[in-house]
């Protein structure tokens, strides 16, 4: 029997790829077995558009402990026994649906996929991006998704250390939410997503599964949506205490050797997590859908397989042990059942109540058709820039440096983050505010910095840059805290991959990224691909998210954004002279803030950028550097007087200007890293630049309570810090 | 000496707490399971923060109703000490150990930012190595730490010098700038009429270590030390 169009659109497949289920199957599939189909063939789980891509990801590291992709979440030695895992993972179209409960399960998923892997999570962080606060749309997501991953990650007990967050009308229908968790264990207690032998018994803990979020993977995450209303039911609803208990619950029977793997149960819920353990086992399996406790009667075999009920873990247990197990889930009053065993047949086998309703072979589950676009179209970018064409700005510079300070891009993230948990477990050694966020391992000297980036602007205006400057700022954020990059992990946020043009951004962002990657030795470890971002049409900004993990083995040497002393001197690492062409003006915030305008191509000289972020590293494990702070949104002179507002103190900059005091104050070049140190340091500084080739230039002092740019500028760090704090609040009350 | 640390499914300053207390003030503790009612040589129960049973209902509801809490209560009147902090705090309020109830933040949001507390007893096993007037640097993280009660029973707990702690600006004047939840006369932290029960929402466990913010937080644990030390030598590790 044919099956309708209406059917295959609710799974997202097309007529063609059903054609391709029949003919692999030699039949037609049943509607269950449909449902698996378009499922695990869903760009969320199956990347069919972008696998072939990610393959350009060269992740080979001596770090590395499984390999990328293949598991819940990337895996990498730090050393001495210990490893850190870590993922992003996007909740994007929930979120625009229901921002509360969309930010709130997307934090529990990738939490979810870290506790999987016997790693406790030790921090989250979070890349938001929102239309501007004007609108009301926007700051009624906005203010729901803060409030979500308040909610949510406050109460499960893991410090929320950092992220960013970007307003731009190109994210107004469709707003992005990316969260990221990074966990830690010993080495010896990693766990695996796997089925392991036949005869093994799947065990499904946790909470009961509903109705709820059927089809997310399939329709919400994996095609444009206009109608938003009618996909409400497919927004899942989060129960943090419950996640708590789980946390606790599996990290003690990872512990158990009667435990073979662990997989959590997200997109496409158990189909999903059952298909995927069977499949890194070359196994089948046979679940009898009628021994997973439900939340309502009358579900259907279909419904249980495919709801994405939340807090929910598929444990794989050897015969015979599972009394063992149900003892720990017992412990925590948390609910376990074993629903079905491993097979050696090497089919999902789905049975209600010991009818057989479906049978499909795992292996053309996991082998979902790949699409490649072509290659020789270019990428949809904004226009470039003649700057002669840019008027100075009719503002004084102490107008434009104000703006941008209490810019909503800019501003103080304070409002944010002090509505997160930051310090539980007691290990935030910097905490949110600056370049990037810093724990301690205790029990050892080291310490893990972590950020995200992604300048959705620049991928816009040059995807192949944007991509290398993500990855670029992401490291470069972990070495200003005076941390070694050891690992990425992206989350793609991109629009219809079928329309060849944002195929292209998808491609050349890529190959930025990977490019970078290998120019750090900074593998990607792990990732997510969020596609179909679109809404009337107009797709987002190409919006790679990077987050980077950074390594430190003496956690006590590190560095803050704050000047610390008066009379210290400032240093600019990366260049030898405040002179400007005026073409990083293209792409920044000042152009867009003051003259309205998105347009230019950024640029980045990677040799330059390694170098200098070895010189950063090298300055502060050395003692020299007495703060750290990378020049990026705003450029200088906001980079100045965010190190200024942070120490409160005062700066007087000396060094002069010639060009576009525009440009020079405000423009956005790469690979500028402002320093302050002791002047008796002075030739330290000058020998470890010139041992690394990198440029510098002693910009002048920190001094008194002002921001004194030459005859540019003079302002007091009160008013700065004052129009810095505001920003954000200022911007939400704003009507 | 030895602490004993309570643990519900959803606390998580449990093992704050317990690092705070050996690693920092080299002492022993050890875990009590919110099942367990065993608290035998035990010299001071901590009820550390977190979400005990989810606090869906309202914070500590359920949880005064656990077994644990049961051996709290006869632990206290046999003149144990018991420190709640945060979540605790909410707990021993609604367990009727100490007076009030903690509300909503007047704000309506989670704050999660350093504070400043002004010591106002010294007089207690929790203070005694602070003087009244002495300001502490510790954080606060929670949604529901705007302590209410009446104004007879405030006064009253004024008049017996309950209020240990109260939020104040950096030179320790209370102000209601200075409040970050909207707490009845800035409090922070108080005792009962016997002062062997304290409960703050502040979080003291999160700054032992200046690697992490600071030390001010052990002046408490310390004071807990002293204490017990003087009523009972033998009990010191």
């Amino acid at each position: 029997m044919p099956v309708s169009q209406d059917s295959l659109d609710e799974l997202a497949l097309s007529q063609a790829e059903y054609e391709a289920i029949v003919e692999r199957l030699g039949r037609e599939p049943n509607s269950l077995e449909l449902g698996l189909f378009g499922s695990l063939w869903s760009e969320h789980c199956g990347y069919k558009h972008s696998k072939p891509l990610l393959g350009m990801f060269d992740a080979r590291s001596d770090r590395l402990l499984v390999a990328t992709g293949s598991e819940n979440a990337g895996v990498v030695d730090i050393g001495d026994g210990w490893a850190v895992v870590m993922k992003v993972e996007s909740h994007n179209h929930p979120s625009a649906i229901e921002p509360y409960e969309g930010a709130a399960t997307g934090v529990g998923g990738i939490v979810r996929d870290i506790f999987a892997m016997g790693a406790r999570p030790v921090a989250l962080l979070n890349s938001l991006r929102f239309g501007p606060l004007s609108e009301s749309r926007s700051k009624y997501l906005f203010e729901g998704v803060v409030s979500g991953i308040s909610g949510y990650g406050n109460c499960i007990g893991v410090p929320d250390v950092g992220g960013e967050v970007y307003f731009s009308p190109s994210y107004s229908g469709n707003p992005l939410v990316n969260a990221m968790c990074v966990g830690l264990l010993r080495i010896g207690d990693l766990r695996r997503a796997t089925a392991g032998e036949p005869g093994n018994l799947l065990m499904l803990v946790g909470a009961d599964t509903g109705r709820d979020g059927i089809h997310g993977a399939s329709g919400l995450a994996s095609r444009t949506f206009e109608d938003e209303r009618e996909l409400r039911p497919t927004v899942q609803v989060g129960n943090p205490f419950l996640e708590k208990v789980l946390i606790e619950a599996c990290l003690e029977v990872a512990q158990s050797d009667a435990v073979v793997g662990i997989q959590d149960l997200g997109a496409a819920g158990l189909a999903s997590a059952s298909v995927e353990c069977a499949g890194n086992a070359n196994a089948g399996f046979r679940i009898d859908v009628s021994n997973a406790p439900r939340r309502e009667s009358g579900m259907e075999p279909y419904e249980v397989m495919l709801s994405e009920s939340q807090e929910r873990m598929l444990i794989v247990v050897k015969p015979g042990r599972e009394a063992e197990v149900k003892q720990i889930f017992d412990k925590w009053d948390l609910r376990s059942d074993v629903i079905g065993e491993v097979t050696a047949d090497g089919l999902a086998t789905i049975l209600d109540d010991g009818q057989a309703r479906g049978s499909v072979p795992v292996r053309l589950l996991t082998d979902p058709p790949l699409y490649r676009g072509d290659s020789s179209v270019k990428p949809l970018t904004g226009p470039e820039l003649d700057v002669s064409s840019v008027p100075l700005p009719d503002y004084s510079p102490l107008e434009c440096l104000l703006k941008l300070l209490g810019s909503q891009n800019i501003a103080s993230r304070n409002w944010i983050y002090r509505q997160y948990d930051h310090q539980v477990q007691t290990n935030t050694v910097i905490v949110p505010g600056g370049d990037a966020a810093l724990l301690r391992v205790k029990g050892t000297n080291k310490g893990l910095a972590v950020s995200t980036d992604g300048n959705g602007r620049y991928c816009y205006l040059d995807p192949f840059v944007g991509g290398m400057i993500a990855v670029a700022e992401a490291c470069r954020n972990v070495s200003c805290a005076g941390a070694l990059p050891i690992a990425l992990t992206d989350c793609l946020n991109f629009g219809n991959p079928e329309r060849p043009e944002i195929y292209a951004q998808l491609e050349k962002a890529i190959e930025g990224m990977a490019e970078a990657s290998r120019r750090f030795d900074a593998p990607v470890i792990s990732g997510n691909v969020s596609l179909y971002n679109e809404s009337r049409g107009a797709a987002i900004y190409p919006t790679p998210v990077v987050g980077a993990l950074g390594i430190t083995e003496d956690v006590s040497a590190h560095a803050t954004v704050g000047f610390k002393n008066e009379g210290d001197l400032i240093a600019l690492i990366g260049r030898d002279s405040l002179e400007s062409d005026g073409s990083d003006l293209g792409g920044s915030e000042c152009l867009e803030l003051i003259h309205g305008r998105v347009a230019g191509r950024p640029s980045i000289d990677l040799d330059l950028e390694v170098a200098v972020q070895r010189a950063c590293r090298e300055l502060i494990s050395s003692g020299v550097a007495n703060s750290a702070h990378d020049c990026s949104d705003g450029g200088l002179a906001v980079a100045l007087a965010e190190s200024a507002v942070a120490g409160g103190l005062g700066a007087e900059v000396s060094a002069p200007v010639s060009g576009r005091w525009d440009a020079a104050l405000f423009g956005e070049g790469q690979s500028r890293i402002v320093v302050s140190l002791s002047p008796d340091r002075l030739a330290e500084l000058h020998d470890i630049c010139a041992d690394e080739q990198v440029p510098y230039l002693v910009l002048g002092r920190v001094s008194g309570a002002d921001l004194i740019f030459g005859d540019i500028l003079s302002v007091p760090v009160s008013q700065l810090a004052a129009a810095h704090a505001d920003g954000l609040a200022d911007a939400l009350r704003a009507w | 000496m030895e602490f004993g640390v309570i643990v519900f499914p959803g606390t998580w300053s449990d093992a704050d707490c317990y690092t705070a207390v050996t690693d920092n003030l080299g002492q022993q503790a050890r875990y009590v399971w919110h099942k367990d009612t065993d608290l035998s040589g035990l010299d001071c129960l901590i009820a550390p923060g977190g979400f005990s049973y989810g606090d869906y209902l309202r914070p500590g509801a359920i949880a005064r109703f656990s077994p644990v809490m049961q051996a709290v209560r006869r632990f206290s009147e046999d003149g144990g000490l018991v420190i709640g902090i945060c979540n605790g705090f909410q707990i021993l309020c609604e367990a009727g150990l100490l007076p009030g109830v903690l509300t909503r933040n007047a704000h309506l949001q989670f704050r999660c930012q350093w504070v400043n507390l002004r010591v106002e007893s010294a007089d207690s096993p929790f203070a005694n190595r602070c003087d009244a007037g002495d300001v502490l640097a510790v954080p606060i993280s929670h949604g529901e730490g705007n302590y209410y009660a009446d104004d007879s029973t405030l006064d009253s707990m004024e008049e017996n010098g309950q209020i240990i702690f109260r939020y104040s600006d950096s030179d320790g004047s209370v102000t209601e700038r200075s409040n970050p939840n909207g707490s009845r006369r800035n409090i922070a932290g108080i005792c009962n009429r016997e002062r062997n029960v304290l409960g703050m929402m502040p979080h003291p466990e999160r700054c032992c270590d200046p690697l992490v913010g600071g030390e001010d937080g052990l002046a408490i644990f310390r004071s807990i030390l002293d204490f017990t030390e003087r009523v009972s030598p033998t009990a010191i590790g």
